[in-house]
């Protein structure tokens, strides 16, 4: 009762909501990119919207169920099959036993997320099953998904899955991916902003950067120009978050993601605003990328809404898969 | 930026689900105590609504819940967070800010398990046996874990051994390399890139998820260093293989 994989496509790790409550030990979250996304694709198929899910990246994996399976895929838009059939995202489907599910290529966006109805079983390692590259920690020893690799099916009780009858909805991905580069991203002033001199400040808000092509799960490097600070700072190590854009020497902004390290001592011009997080997960190496301030106080009361949104999008989900 | 002066420390949030509480600019033992102090005291309270501590060299980060801290009066939560923080700090802690843990880290200094030790010594203006004595004659204190899962930065080092990082970091450093970077000196939990002096290798493991906790140190904690020989390197590492 496995899911085999027979390609592992270009970087697909499993992912939960992450390893929280071990930073004070130099151990990150990890987790996904965008949150957003993975939380859907388990409420999709009636799992925790923690639960660990699969994130691929560019190019999805090939997957041969040995069972039959609930599943969706959320994310960016690839183009998924089952055997030659073409599966609509955002929504919940039954795979009959025997399938070989290709996740393809990502036509717009860059991340997608596979939930499986019942999860993965795999043994937590510090209490989740978030893959963490760098510190190679989670199941299969914190690497990114091979060839060959197994991943055993948690039983779902009673479930009959043969006869499910198929859902006719989907989500409406709009709200919760939006590719589209000309977008801004909401920027919160960081400790260090005003530490920029006029020229780096004003393009900070100003300039098109675009992502570089050595930009991962730990950071975004940001192409553009070159940023300075009035005078240099000798600053002390402390904490980092999702979304701190960190100055190196170099002057060029490293925007952090899912798997930074606890700590850093970089000055930080500004902090990404949450709930522009999973879009900026989405851009591709390349894109563009432009700041748009918002106030800390604004960030904090969008995101405590975007919370409520999905709080009340999980029951309405809920409520669809017992009817 | 909404940072506000507090007695003892200033609070600024970090995004949505993040405060920092800064007690300095630079880190000494006397400011890493307070942030240890602080960590302490919040433990102690057992504060609702709050998922991590994460104390460094001179500031706490508080990862917290904010749902949980947006009240009904519409304040944004981080406001509310620090308006509760600022009640509980009102009265300066009393909680220690010392673990109460002392470990002895053993180390096979110099030679192939620590090639910079001569290059150390030589730029304190000593040689390699006075530069063990005196790493091995400090009490140091972890000031924070970070930069890999159990990487210990340790305060307390011999102002002679301080020496700046060097200009092109190591790609590969081994596990369990003692260390030392500026001011600190620190060991390297696994096999990681690093611009650190290496002036020795413990064959003590650092970090294991399976171990309970999975960090030989924790923050606050004390840490001594035994100078051994590599005979007695090997034995310890073959114990703990077992």
């Amino acid at each position: 009762m496995s899911v085999a994989v027979l390609k592992p496509g270009w970087l697909t790790t499993v992912q939960d909501r992450g390893r929280h409550g071990y930073a004070n030990l130099g151990v990150g979250s990890a987790g996904p990119m965008d949150e957003v996304a993975l939380r859907l694709a388990n409420l999709l198929v009636g799992n925790d919207e923690g639960a660990g899910a699969l994130e691929f990246t560019a190019q999805g994996p090939r997957l041969r169920f040995a069972q039959a399976a609930r599943i969706a895929v959320t994310g960016a838009a690839f183009e998924v099959r089952h055997d030659d059939t073409l599966l609509p995202l955002w929504q919940s489907h039954v795979l009959p036993a025997g399938t070989t599910l290709d996740l393809g290529t990502a036509t717009q966006g860059l991340r997608g997320y596979l939930a499986v109805a019942g999860g993965f079983a795999l043994a937590p390692v510090l209490g989740s099953v978030a893959t963490d590259l760098n510190s190679a920690l989670g199941p299969f020893e914190g690497r990114a998904l091979r060839a060959g690799d197994s991943l055993d099916l948690n039983a779902l009780p009673g479930a009959e899955l043969g006869s499910a009858p198929k859902l006719r909805w989907s989500l409406d991905p709009r709200p919760w991916f939006d590719p589209d580069p000309a977008h801004p991203i909401h920027l919160i002033a960081g400790t260090h902003t005003d530490a920029l001199d006029p020229a780096s400040r004003a393009a900070l808000h100003q300039a098109e950067f675009r992502l570089a092509r050595d930009s991962n799960r730990v950071g975004l490097r940001l192409d553009g120009p070159r940023l300075a600070l009035s005078a240099p700072l000798e600053l002390a190590s402390e904490a980092t978050a999702f979304g701190t854009v960190q100055l190196p020497p170099g002057g060029q902004p490293i925007v952090l993601m899912a798997e930074h390290p606890t700590t850093g001592g970089y000055p930080r011009i500004g902090q990404v605003a949450a709930i522009d997080l999973p879009r900026l997960a989405q851009r591709r190496p390349g894109d563009r990328l432009r700041f748009l301030t918002i106030d800390q106080d604004e960030a904090q009361t969008r995101y405590l809404a975007r919370e409520r949104e999905l709080a009340t999008l999980a029951a309405a989900i809920a409520q669809r898969l017992q009817t | 930026m909404s940072a506000s002066a507090e007695p003892g420390f200033t609070i600024e949030p970090l995004g949505e689900t993040t405060l920092l509480l800064r007690f300095g600019t630079q880190v000494d033992a006397a400011v890493n105590a307070r942030v240890h102090a602080a960590a302490a005291l919040l433990r102690k309270v057992e504060m609702p609504g709050l998922l991590d501590l994460i104390p460094a060299g001179a500031s706490l980060a508080l990862h917290y819940d904010a749902p949980f801290w947006a009240g009904s009066s519409g304040e944004p939560p981080w406001q509310h967070l620090a308006g509760t923080l600022r009640a509980v700090f009102a009265t300066p802690p009393t909680a220690s800010a010392d673990s109460g843990r002392v470990v002895e880290v053993p180390v096979c200094y110099g030679g192939e398990f620590g090639c910079d030790l001569d290059a150390v010594a030589s730029h304190a203006g000593i040689d390699a046996a006075c530069a063990i004595a005196r790493h091995c004659a400090g009490e140091y204190r972890v000031a924070m874990l970070g930069f890999a899962p159990g990487f210990p930065y340790l305060l307390g080092l011999d102002p002679t051994l301080h020496m700046p990082r060097r200009a092109q970091p190591r790609l590969r450093v081994p596990p369990g390399s003692v260390a030392i970077g500026g001011a600190q000196t620190g060991i390297y939990p696994r096999e990681l890139p690093g611009g650190w002096h290496l002036i020795g290798r413990t064959p003590v493991s650092l970090f294991d998820v399976e171990a309970r906790p999975p960090s030989l140190l924790a923050p606050g904690d004390r840490v001594r260093f035994r100078a051994i020989d590599a005979e007695e390197f090997e034995a310890i590492a073959e114990a703990n293989a077992r």
